[in-house]
């Protein structure tokens, strides 16, 4: 990039997610956002709340949850094949089917499609995997101005921020920040916001169709993502609510779609399923408002010129591993994120990753390692308090795999021992063993005695810190458990 | 009532047997008045989940062989927290085979398959969920995560609670979520987990309750712990501890 270069789009914000420092770190900064803490709180109890609605509507719910499990496991099972069979589907019907095997790949494929057309501007559905590539920021550095469509990505884009959530990727924002961003930034990339703008959602949502009303008209080429991908036919699937997705889908002459290779499902009979569990754990809709399939192009009907871009991009290193390919099942519904008790109190950018909260601290240690402080720190993001489990609608054991991500971290770095090594190796010598264990509860005890009359300790120093800068911690008893009964009942056994 | 003459392995858990001896202490009493023998097998030392949760499995194999070592000739374990009974049950078939060990793998199917909640013991196998237990105080049930999602005790703690006389028995809002406790979470992501406990807290503080009743102490220690700072005025007790209380017995 030259230092003339002019953007087109907004800049997002500085640096890299795989420069971001620890979960923790990141996390105790976004606690300390009231603004954030309020408005995540309120989106989330909501969305949790029709959520719980809607699924106890549908008493066969279990059995669609394990119907949905085994599709999916079938299909990755199978997944050479089935991609196989996509793609033949998809030439059949028209379309032009292209592989990637990583992020740099896709982009240069998406870039050339677009520069092939002779345009400088490409108009975007909602997608995660685009997301996930950073097209945006490959096609801005072609020339090229990629705009998000969706209200939420909108608020995102001209924000200069990052999403937060994998469905409200503006969830962190509050209707007056959303109006000082359009007013800011709108008449700078297009369609200027109205001078009398309110934070009235209705109002605002007038105000974004009016920005995007141009953009639609005038683009010729637009990208999305699919979430599903019917192998049998070639039909692919976009499930959204606003209609944002629909006019990108069926207006411009050339459509490119980027699709993860997991996004595959055998056929179309097999949609019934994931159409019923999705709605209703994403949005807790009973039915989305809209949902467009398309199957290659249609002569004299939307584009004609068609594209999808299967990626792979770390997919086929999770599928290779047993315990982390559960992982692939995502129908990417956001259920997971709006129970966890984490997610709710620092939000999605505490991740850094697109993919936030319960699955994304699953998902992008697997997709890309963990060798960062942030890879590496995801998988303890997590109480394992298993209420991800509980909502999602392809039964991803996310708890279980995040012991196991676990294991691969601490197991990385056993040949570098650190104070946690040998703290795991004292208290693992401890428990070991009966005779071993005794001996430390003398030693417990021997302290609990000489705190005489202090039931609790107030702040220490490290390493007790941790715990004790906001909550006391009791003082061990002068006898333990296995004490008193040797000493009331001896040895029983 | 079956109890009668039933022999039962205690399993104390570690941090019950040096932190809260309180805990087994009533496990003994409310299952000795119920007619059952009670006996400690001194082998036993830990479940391992901290070990298991923070990803140091060769850490956690030899507690599973104590364990193992410990209960394996007996027909009813019981153990006071909804935690380390789900993670003998959830987590030690797994530590087994990833030690390779396929005759400890067949032995800990036994040992799992006898373990029970304290809550699970009493309302499934002793059929019982008045246990004569007198507690005239306000309190409110916080449903541990594990106790409800691995160990999966359901409404058993209410059942029991139910019948404790002189009790009131007062709901928690947004009992479902987690307290923050975590494990090793709660000092590895200090700041989150102490965000989650205050709300917790505040939530017990809105019921009114002198007590906090729960069915594992290391939750109690956290949320305990932090309203212990704020001088809350709220004590925390297992549900074992309340269920041992009988009228004209001391509190
Ligand atoms: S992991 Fe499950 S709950 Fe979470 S987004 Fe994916 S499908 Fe939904």
């Amino acid at each position: 990039m030259t230092t003339e270069h002019v953007r087109r789009t907004p800049a997002p914000p500085e640096g890299t997610y795989l420069g971001m420092p620890k979960f923790a770190t990141n996390a105790k900064v976004q606690l300390g956002d009231n603004q954030l803490r309020k408005n995540l709180r309120n989106a989330t109890g909501t969305i949790r709340a029709k959520r719980v609605a809607r699924v106890a509507e549908v008493p066969e719910w279990e059995e669609l949850r394990l119907a949905g499990e085994a599709i999916k496991n079938r299909t990755l099972r199978h997944l050479d094949a089935y991609l196989v069979q996509l793609e033949e589907s998809l030439t059949r019907a028209g379309a032009k089917v292209h592989w990637a095997r990583d992020a740099a790949e896709a982009n240069a494929i998406v870039v050339s499609l677009v520069k092939a057309k002779g345009v400088d501007e490409v108009v975007k559905v909602k997608s995660m995997a685009t997301q996930e590539i950073e097209l945006n920021e490959a096609l801005e550095e072609a020339g090229i101005a990629a705009w998000e469509t969706d209200l939420a990505e909108l608020i995102v884009q001209l924000g200069h921020d990052r999403p937060s959530h994998i469905l409200v990727p503006a969830i962190h924002r509050n209707r007056s920040e959303v109006r000082e961003i359009f007013l800011r930034e709108m008449k700078l990339y297009g369609t200027p916001a109205p001078d009398n703008l309110t934070d009235d959602p209705t109002v605002l949502a007038a105000a974004a169709r009016t920005h995007l009303r141009e953009k639609f008209l005038r683009a010729k080429v637009a990208v999305s993502g699919a979430n599903f991908a019917v192998a049998e036919t070639g039909t692919l699937v976009v499930v959204e609510s606003e209609g944002n997705g629909r006019m990108c889908l069926t207006l411009p002459e050339t459509l490119i779609s980027v699709v993860g290779i997991e996004k595959v499902v055998p056929t179309l009979a097999d949609l019934e399923v994931f159409m019923r569990l999705l709605p209703r754990s994403s949005t807790g809709e009973r039915m989305n408002p809209y949902t467009s399939m398309w199957t290659g192009a249609t002569p004299g009907d939307g584009p004609q010129d068609v594209h999808v871009v299967l990626i792979d991009n770390g997919r086929t290193r999770v599928l290779a591993d047993p315990e982390g390919r559960p992982a692939l099942r995502c129908i990417p519904c956001s259920a997971c994120l709006n129970i966890c008790p984490v997610y709710e109190r620092v939000g999605g950018h505490a991740y850094g990753s697109v993919y936030p909260g319960p699955i994304g601290a699953v998902l992008t240690p697997q997709l890309r390692g963990t060798s960062s402080e942030i890879d590496k720190s995801l998988p303890f993001a997590s109480t394992l308090c298993g209420a991800c489990f509980e909502v999602c609608p392809v039964r991803i054991p996310i708890p279980d795999m995040l012991v196991h991500l676990r294991h691969q971290v601490a197991d990385k770095k056993r040949h570098h021992p650190g104070v946690e090594q040998t703290a795991i190796a004292a208290a693992g010598w401890v428990l070991a063993d009966r005779s071993h264990f005794e001996l430390a509860q003398r030693a417990a005890a021997l302290a609990g005695r000489l705190l005489p009359g202090r039931s609790h300790l107030g702040p220490l120093p490290w390493p007790a810190s941790p715990w004790t800068d906001a909550r006391d911690l009791p003082v061990p008893p002068s006898e333990s458990f296995r004490a008193w009964w040797q000493r009331t009942r001896g040895e029983t056994a | 009532m079956r109890a009668e003459g039933l022999t039962v392995a205690l399993f104390a858990t570690c941090i019950n047997d040096v932190m809260f001896p309180g805990t087994p202490k009533a496990v003994v009493t409310v299952l000795e008045r119920l007619g059952c023998r009670v006996e400690f097998p001194l082998e036993q030392t830990c479940c391992g989940q901290m070990f298991t949760n923070t990803g140091y499995f060769d850490a956690a194999v030899p507690d599973v062989r104590n364990y193992v070592k410990a209960f394996s000739g007996y027909d009813y374990i019981v153990g006071p927290s909804g935690s380390c009974v789900g993670a003998v049950r959830h987590q030690h078939p797994m530590l087994a085979a990833h030690a390779g060990d396929e005759a400890l793998a067949a032995e800990v199917d036994k040992v799992v398959a006898r373990t029970y909640d304290f809550t699970e013991l009493l309302v499934d196998v002793l059929g019982v969920t008045d246990v004569g237990a007198y507690f005239p105080h306000r309190v409110t049930y916080h449903p541990t995560c594990h106790s409800v999602r691995v160990a999966k005790v359901g409404d058993r703690p209410y059942q029991l609670l139910s019948k404790v006389k002189g009790i009131d028995l007062v709901p928690l809002p947004d009992a479902d979520q987690c307290c923050g406790f975590g494990g090793t979470f709660s000092v590895k992501n200090p700041d989150v987990s102490v965000a989650m406990g205050a709300d917790k807290a505040h939530h017990v503080l809105e019921t009114g309750a002198e007590y906090l009743v729960t069915g594992d102490n290391a939750c109690l220690m956290h949320i305990g712990g932090l309203m212990h700072r704020q001088r809350a005025g709220v004590r925390t007790i297992h549900l074992a501890e309340l269920l041992a209380h009988t009228e004209g017995g001391a509190r």
